[in-house]
């Protein structure tokens, strides 16, 4: 089956006062329909650059791309702004963390969505608002027509979330790129705007592409993962892949300092000591190597992405230790983490002691 | 004497109602909350937006003045002083913000920043030691107090916050959703300073979250607040095994578990509808607009604050995980709102409601 998106040695930086800023470094995968691909990483991983990137909104006169996103037949990264606008909202929709600041605070709700179908269809208003209205409803907005006309400051966070949803669809695309669409939100509410997603993606066949910094939402939702660290790939693989069988030690730093409120309490919460490099000055070799327990010499060289081997072709890791190594290094006291820093990780700012 | 008690407090915002601004209301952010913190505790503050757990917190160390009722500090009643009466209290109480951001003045150095409490309350030593070892007690540098804010990351910048509230040796810190904002792995970092903080200083923490998971390791006991009011009260880790209030239970349920299996093949209780307006709470309880276990009596009557053997609390007319004897044993909590019923709960409500 061919993927919806195939994106292929994706690199994007920026040009600053203070240099360059490699912010996405060789990013590849695909996205095939009816399926949902979690993108997971913290502050400065590269991901939402990546899919920011995807819908040409990276693009001005610093920036510098390479590689290419292919939407069947059409490259993301070379298409003209005319073939981008019909594109967008079309073909391949977004939603934002921020709705309150995603939606025009001046415009009423309904408004925005016709708006939204106009510009991409020729229907006639009233046609445009009757399926506007349809779609606040099929996303859980009770009294659709009435909430039609209010303003997004008269929604709550999650109402005003699944209205973003609305708009998304309204064109019925083929992708929905969601970032961090709920992390704005409530426990309560989250849970409720991810069984809607998931409820239209399901009737509707799209492929979602979710990004977020949320573990828990990934487990929830996903089919598969991928995990960014500042600005690459460092493991790719299914689901089960991640949890249960990660082969990256900040992948096992990441699933270690999620506390986790199934398992007993521990005494000190385990987590990555250190903090993300800077993108304008990367150490040379693998981006980890200055948190990861396990760094040796190797390590100054950075390591490709790659499986273990035919029995799982899928699952990718960059890493350089070898696999069995590996799966014996990944406990900590019986859970998956990071074990205590070496004393050079622990001699650098903001070391956790 | 315990380090703070809080009884009968109101906090209410005026508002206008309905366009023109004839008609008047009132926010009800925090609406008949009574609770006490003993010296070392820390207890954990949890609920969603609008529950009034940040106005609480602002309450506490009077960054507001409440409207009703009392909050006393070691015995003494600080709920009405004026700012100059309340001064000596100020480097008792300290409290960290939610944002790393907001909460640093950009224009001024880390050292001018954690110095700054120190102006008016003067400790042995040089200022430039004593930001030097605040510094270092948080995990930092002390080679970076010249720097400025933007010159660290959100975890650095938090912990700048945390050595500014320590610059004037407080008994209790408030800490209003410190960790937020951060990524996972530095949140981790930062609850573990504040657990060794808390050991090393005898600190007492109000420690105010959304995060339940975070909330867990750092409390010792945990009240969970809805719209204004406290609706369970318990002993940390008990909150987790036996959750009394329905929406208790579905906060828990709703917390994404980052297992796939687990949390695919658990009962996913996905609480319905929205949260109501704090200018009109519903009647009754609070809650029973989208508790799937709501009866008559729940739109009529605010349950009480029961204590339940073991000292566990909650407000629920039809509490969940309790035993025939645990009824029996149940008596009316004396920080249940003036405005509750008078009857304590019946039959216990069985197994919690599934969707």
């Amino acid at each position: 089956m061919t993927a919806l998106l195939d994106v292929e040695h994706l690199k994007v930086s920026f040009r600053t006062e203070e240099g360059v800023v490699h912010a996405v470094d060789d990013v590849s995968f695909s996205l095939q329909a009816g399926e949902l691909l979690g993108i997971v990483g913290e502050s400065g991983s590269g991901k939402s650059v990546t899919a920011m990137t995807l819908l040409g909104l990276t693009r001005g006169p610093n920036a510098s791309f390479s590689g290419r996103v292919m939407l069947g037949e059409l490259d993301l990264v070379t298409a003209t702004e005319r073939q981008l606008e019909r594109v967008r909202g079309v073909r391949v929709a977004m939603i934002f963390q921020d709705p309150m600041t995603a939606l025009n605070p001046v415009q009423r709700v309904g408004e925005q969505i016709v708006e939204q179908i106009r510009a991409h269809e020729r229907v006639k208003r009233h046609v445009a608002m009757d399926r506007c209205i349809d779609l606040l409803d099929r996303v859980g907005i009770p009294r659709a027509r009435e909430r039609a006309g209010g303003y997004p400051h008269e929604f709550s966070g999650g109402m005003r979330q699944r209205v973003m949803i609305a708009m998304a669809l309204s064109c019925s695309p083929e992708i929905l790129i969601a970032d961090e669409p709920t992390t704005a939100l409530d426990v309560t509410t989250q849970a409720q705007i991810l069984t809607e997603i998931e409820t239209l993606r399901k009737d509707m066949g799209v492929g979602v592409l979710l990004i977020t910094h949320d573990l828990g939402v990934i487990a929830e939702v996903a089919d598969r993962v991928i995990v960014m660290y500042a600005g690459r790939i460092v493991e790719q693989g299914s689901l089960s892949d991640i949890f249960y069988d990660p082969r990256h030690p900040y992948t096992w730093g990441l699933l270690g300092s999620v506390p986790r409120l199934d398992k007993a309490r521990p005494d000190r919460l385990p987590t990555i000591p250190g903090s993300p490099p800077s993108l304008l000055h990367p150490p040379s070799g693998c981006h980890f190597a200055p948190r990861c327990a396990w760094h040796f010499e190797a390590c100054s060289t950075v390591p490709e992405l790659k499986n273990d081997g035919p029995e799982n072709p899928e699952h990718l890791g960059r890493c350089w230790l070898e696999l069995e190594v590996a799966r014996r290094r990944r406990l900590v006291g019986g859970t998956i983490g990071l074990p205590v820093p070496s004393a050079a990780v622990a001699a650098s700012d903001g070391a956790d002691r | 004497m315990p380090l703070l008690e809080l009884e009968h407090l109101e906090m209410l915002f005026p508002v206008r109602v309905a366009a023109g601004g004839r008609k008047r209301g009132h926010v009800h952010a925090v609406d008949d909350v009574s609770l006490t913190l003993a010296q070392g505790e820390t207890l954990g503050l949890v609920g969603e937006s609008g529950c009034g757990k940040t106005t609480l917190a602002r309450c506490v160390v009077r960054l507001l003045r409440p409207t009703s009722g009392t909050v006393r500090f070691r015995g003494t009643d600080i709920t009405s002083l004026g700012s100059r009466a309340l001064r000596p209290y100020r480097s008792k109480m300290q409290i960290v913000f939610q944002d790393p951001r907001g909460s640093l003045n950009p224009r001024k150095r880390v050292n001018q920043i954690i110095a700054a409490g120190l102006r008016l309350n003067q400790g042995a030593g040089s200022k430039e030691e004593r930001v030097g070892q605040l510094l270092s007690h948080v995990g930092l540098n002390p080679e970076h107090a010249t720097r400025f804010p933007h010159e660290f990351s959100g975890g650095q910048r938090q912990r700048i916050g945390v050595a500014r509230a320590l610059a004037v040796n407080p008994q209790l810190i408030v800490l209003d959703e410190p960790v937020s904002a951060l990524d996972v792995s530095i949140q981790a970092q930062v609850v573990n300073l504040l657990d060794d903080l808390q050991d090393q200083l005898g600190l007492s923490y109000i420690f105010v979250a959304h995060d339940l998971s975070v909330v867990r390791h750092v409390s010792d006991r945990i009240a969970v607040m809805y719209l204004g009011k406290v609706v369970e009260l318990s002993a940390a880790e008990v909150l987790y095994t036996r959750p009394i209030h329905p929406y208790t239970v579905s906060l828990l349920a709703a917390i994404p578990i980052p297992d796939p299996e687990l949390s695919r093949s658990r009962s996913r209780h996905v609480v319905r509808g929205e949260l109501p307006s704090p200018i009109e709470p519903p009647p009754g309880c609070r809650f029973h607009t989208r508790c799937p276990g709501a009866t008559d009596i729940c739109r009529l009557v605010e349950p009480p604050l029961a204590v339940y053997p073991g000292g566990h609390q909650a407000a629920c007319h039809h509490p969940l995980n309790v035993t025939e004897t645990d009824l029996a044993g149940a008596v009316r909590s004396p920080a249940a709102s003036r405005s509750a019923g008078p009857d304590l709960p019946g039959a216990p409500a069985g197994a919690p409601p599934s969707e």
